[in-house]
This record gives C-alpha cells, structure tokens and sequence, in this order.
C-alpha cells in the first residue's frame, strides 16, 4: 500500500542477492533440473503470450483485406475502412458511445471522488449501508443493473407522463405533449451506479494508504484547509481519481448488456452496432471497426499512462520537498534547544 | 474494509467539537448527497422493484401485472440447465483461469528480471480493449474457415468448435485471464524469498517447497482472482450467445430471451434475482474461507 514500504523492499533486494529474484543468480547456479523447469515456465509464458495476442492480430491482418469474406487475406487494402468512415450508422454509434462513456466518467468521477472524500466523516450507520451499497453495485451482475435499471424507468416513465400530459393540456399548450422516454441519458444513469462505486474504492484505498504527516506539516505551515486540500490531498489522490476516470469511461464504452437494456430506439451505443452485425453475418468491415476501436483505446491508455507518470513524479516530489522542510525544521529546534542551553 | 481514518483530516480534524461543527456536517452531507440519492434511484429502488415483479404474473400482452405468488420461483427449475451450464462452466473458467494464470504469474513475479514490467503490462493491455472485439476475434478463428479447415486439411477429419461448451470455456479464458494474474502476480512479489531459501536449506524440494511455502502464501491472492473472475463469468452473456451460439447458454442468455424476447417479465425478475442469490453466496463462501484461511494462519504462525 505505501510506496515507502515498496521502496525498501526493492533496496533490500539490490543489496542482498540471496533475496533478489531467481533470475539474478548466475545461470551456472542452477543445476539441470532447474534448468528445465525454468525453461518450462519460460515456455508457459510464451505461449500465453501467444494466446493473448494472436487474436487480436488476426483481426487487425484480416481488416486489410481487398476480399469481401473475413476470415481471409485476398490483396492488401484499405477499402473497409473507406466503408467504415463512410457509414454513417457506424459514426452515430461511435458518437452515441464517446457521448455515454465522456458523460458516466465525469459524473462518477465526480461524485465519487467526493462522495469518497466526505464518507469517513458520515455516522456510522449511514457509513455502513453507503459502504454496503457501494460493494452491492460492485459485485451485482450489469446484467441484473441493466434489468432492474430497465424495470425502474419503465415505471418512472410510465408514471410521470400522464402527469405531464396533464400539466401540459391545463397550461393550454398544444400540440402532443413531450414524454419522457429511454435514451443515451438512461445509459449514462445505469452506467454511473457502478463506475461511481468503482471510484469511490479506489480514492478510499489511496486516502487510507496516503502520508497523514504531509497534511500535519501544511496545518503547521499555516495553510487554509482549502489549500491544504488543493496542495497536498489532490496531487496525492490524483493517480487513483486518474485511474477511476479511465475506468469508468473502458467499462462505460465497452457495455454491451446494460445499454442494449436501458437505451432508447434508435440509439445504439458502438458494441450493440457491432453485435448487430456479427448477428447479420461476419464482414471485414467489422474488422475495421474493431482495428479502429483497438487504436483508439491504445491511444487513450498510452496517454493516460504519461499523465499519470508525470503526476507520480510530481507526488514523488511533494513528498521529498516536505521530508527537507522536516529536516530543517528539526535542526532550527536541535539549534534552538542547544542555544538555549 | 478498514475504515480510512484521515481522509479528509484536512478540513479540520478537531472541528466536530468546536463552533463550527455544524459547517462540517452540511459539507459532509452535501458531499454525500449525489452519491446517496443515486444509489438510492437506481440501485435501491431498482432492486425494489424487481424484488415486487419476481412475485407478480405476466400480463396478457407481455410485460407485467401485479400479483402475489411463487410461481415465478418455483418455475425456474426450467431453466435449471442455464443455471447448471453458468454454475459448472464459471466454476471450470475458473480453475483453468488458475491453472493458467498461476505459472505465467509467478514466473513474471521471480524469474522474469528486467522485463517484469513490461510483460506485466502486456497482460494488462488486452483488458482494456474492448470485451466483444476480444470475443468476435475468436468467431473467426473456431468457425469453419478457421481451425477446423486447417484440421480438416491436415487430414484429421471434421471437427465442430464454435457452439460447443469448449468454445465457451476458452473464451472465458481469453477475457477473465488478465483479471486472475493480476492479484496473483502481486501476491506473489510481496512473497519474502528469504523463506524460498529457507525452506530449501531445510532440504525440501521444489515442489514441497511450493506445496507448503508458495501456495499457502499465496492462496489470499488467489482466493482474489478466483472471486474477480467467478462473479462476472457468472453474469456472462456475450460469450455464451457468440461463441456458445445458443447451444451453451447462460443465465443471463436466458434474461435477454425472458425480458427483451419472450417479455415475461415476472419470471425474469425471478431469474435475475436467482442469479444475485447464487452471486452472494459464492461472495459469503468466499469470505468465510478467507477469514478462516487467515485465522488458520496466524495459529500456525504461533
């Protein structure tokens, strides 16, 4: 949990070569029976790696084809996704799903961060049933999220309409009444119950395992608690606020069975498109698609990744800036003390 | 589930006591507040409902009437077979998920040296691309233009793949895998060598070393992967309805027939909260062991 701790633990491995890992040892060490089981799970590995990956470079190759059949490489190019840029259903749902996945990752970001940072202030009880609910929202199948998500606004909705409709005709509008229905919002409303969850565990792990001594130095610094808050707290949540963002918005784009309940018709998110039509038969236009939503997800990972290695450093900085300021402050007493004396 | 004590210390840790404790607690209730009533919206009340449709009675034209009966619980014994297939078929994913992920796990957590990371990462990388895509790719290669033509021209005669329960299983395999080395993979670097070498200088071999040392260690992260991976795989549709094509179903297979095809509702809600039932218990199950595994521990420790 603590870096600190995870700091050591490495060191001590550098400088004791009896703790470091096996593969540090001079490979004349191992005798020959050892050889072979490294070799063993060497191979193992491999062919993991093989099967992880295969896959997904068969369907990256096959998009390229010049054929009309997918599973097969007849020419190299790059009409498919000539096809796939050009088909305006494929763009409505690449929009309906950047929509969904932008919107459930702010909201749950949002509240669960601060949801995260005001639940060890709540009563006990409220605490319980929130933590309660929050594992609930976890661990519940999306696909009973996406039924009874379905089941509660068919309700709402069915309810609140007439009352509409009458409110509507008694202000003497005219023409048909608006009625509320399902839609991209209902999708985000079901998304954010269990990315909001996902969030609010990660920011509560990062609080727990975070150096309470930093917050004690900025009180001491006479810093506001805003700014306390602002320099120290954020930039030391930011990796798990970061994470729980990225999170949310993969699972949010990545549905499939809780938007192909809750969302309106018409309005289908990019992985009901796409199931759609693999249901209709396999064409390389989907690889395309697929290749296309692969680079996208890469893309958004890599950078991801550099904000959050920037902001690790940063951290790592604050959290150095602030042992010299202790160390300082130590020897102005241990000079005080010996002053006075 | 240790409760984070600082937290937000911040804002001032002695301030409930003094004058502006009741600031405290607006902000603290403000702050709660969207959390509470979206939960309470589409969590509670949701769950609420479902929990009254399970005892209603499908309405004539589909959808749902009220109702007070058992009947929905007690017909779920026909769709025992998609319960059975999730139960045992989550369970082998499992398993096959350990006896995969284990070995890769620990040979990236002692024996990969330098380029730990970066095949850790790689195991990462296909998690986060998106779930159907990584099951579409498999359609192709299982389906007829796939392995089974290049069997079939290697003269080993014909062999179906797609649609079988083996299909499934592999695809579980292929997505749930990441999701098993992870936890292993930590539990597994947090392991103090000292006790490998321990154990060795004490004469054990490696397989008694591993049997008695390695495993027990490691069993906390295992016992995480296999909750990780057995609650979603239970929750499964998308692999079942392409790599299983609706001759390997699942429960919630039969949900989407239940709600979206066949629209009886009532006996929907019964499945749905079926599923959350054998869900929690295999949740319990899982703490109970844990908490025992530890107790056991620290008296072995003693």
């Amino acid at each position: 949990m603590s870096t600190r701790a995870g700091l050591g633990r490495t060191g001590a491995a550098r400088t004791d070569p009896r703790g470091g890992p096996a593969a540090r040892r001079p490979r004349a060490a191992l005798d020959r029976a050892g050889r072979w089981v490294d070799a063993l799970f060497r191979s193992h590995a491999a062919l993991v790696y093989v099967f992880l990956y295969v896959p997904i470079a068969l369907v990256v190759l096959f998009s390229f084809t010049a054929g009309t059949r997918s599973g097969e490489l007849r020419g190299l190019s790059l009409r498919w996704y000539g096809t796939t840029l050009g088909d305006q259903f494929v763009i409505r749902a690449l929009g309906n799903s950047l929509v969904v996945a932008f919107s459930t990752s702010i909201i749950a970001t949002t509240f669960g961060t601060i949801a995260a940072l005001a639940l060890s202030r709540a009563p006990r009880v409220l605490r319980t049933v929130l933590e309660g609910l929050t594992y609930t929202a976890i661990i519940i199948p999306g696909i009973v999220i996406g039924i009874a998500t379905l089941l509660f606004f068919v309700n709402v909705f069915g309810w609140l309409n007439p009352w509409i409709a009458w409110l509507w005709s008694s202000l003497g509008l005219g023409g048909r009444p608006p009625a509320l229905g399902p839609g991209l919002h209902t999708v985000v409303a079901a998304h954010v119950v269990f990315t909001m969850a996902i969030v609010i565990v990660l920011v509560r792990t990062r609080l727990a395992g975070m150096d309470r001594s930093l917050i004690e130095a900025s009180g001491d610094l006479y810093a506001t608690p805003w700014r306390t808050f602002r320099q120290v707290t954020l930039p030391q949540l930011a990796p798990a606020i970061l994470a729980g963002a990225l999170l949310a918005f993969t699972f949010s784009f990545d549905d499939f069975v809780i938007a192909s309940f809750v969302s309106g018709p018409g309005q289908p998110t990019l992985p009901m498109y796409v199931f759609a039509s693999i249901r209709r038969g396999i064409t390389p236009e989907i690889n395309a698609i697929a290749t296309l939503v692969l680079l996208v997800t890469l893309t958004v990972l890599f950078v991801v990744q550099l904000i959050y290695r920037r902001q690790a450093r940063q951290a790592e900085a604050l959290r150095a800036a602030a042992e010299r300021v202790e160390a300082e402050f130590d020897d102005l007493a241990a000079g005080s003390a010996a002053a006075a004396a | 589930m240790t409760p984070p004590s600082l937290a937000t210390a911040s804002t001032s840790p002695t301030g409930q006591k003094t004058a502006g404790g009741w600031r405290i607690r607006l902000a603290t209730a403000l702050m709660l507040a969207p959390m509470s009533a979206w939960y309470f919206f589409l969590l509670v009340v949701p769950l609420g409902i479902l929990l009254v449709f399970s005892v209603g009675e499908r309405a004539p034209e589909g959808g749902y009437q009220p109702g007070l009966t058992l009947e929905n619980y007690v017909n779920l014994s026909t769709r025992a077979t998609a319960f059975g297939n999730t139960l045992w078929m989550a369970a082998a994913g499992t398993v096959l998920c350990i006896l995969v992920g284990y070995p890769l796990a620990y040979y990236l957590a002692t024996r990969a040296g330098t380029k730990k990371t970066v095949l850790l990462i790689l195991v990462i990388v296909p998690f986060w691309t998106s779930f159907l895509i990584r099951t579409y790719a498999w359609l192709t290669i299982l389906g007829n233009t796939g392995i089974p033509a290049l069997l079939e021209a290697g003269g080993l005669g014909r062999v179906v793949l797609l649609n079988t329960p083996f299909a499934v299983l592999l695809g579980i395999v292929y997505n749930y895998l990441p999701l098993m080395v992870f936890p292993l993979f930590v539990s597994l670097e947090r392991l103090d060598k000292r006790l490998l070498e321990a154990s060795k200088d004490l004469g054990a071999g490696r397989w008694a070393t591993f049997r008695q040392v390695t495993l027990p260690l490691t069993l906390p992260g295992l016992l995480s992967g296999a909750i990780l991976v057995f609650i979603p795989i239970m929750g499964e549709y998308l692999i079942p309805a392409l790599l299983g094509g609706g001759k390997v179903f699942f429960v919630g297979n039969a949900l989407f027939d239940m709600y979206l095809q066949s629209r009886n509702w009532p006996f929907g809600s019964a499945a749905a909260i079926g599923l959350i039932l054998v869900v929690l218990v295999a949740v319990s199950f899982y703490l109970w062991f844990g908490s025992r595994g530890r107790v056991e521990r620290q008296v072995s420790l003693l």
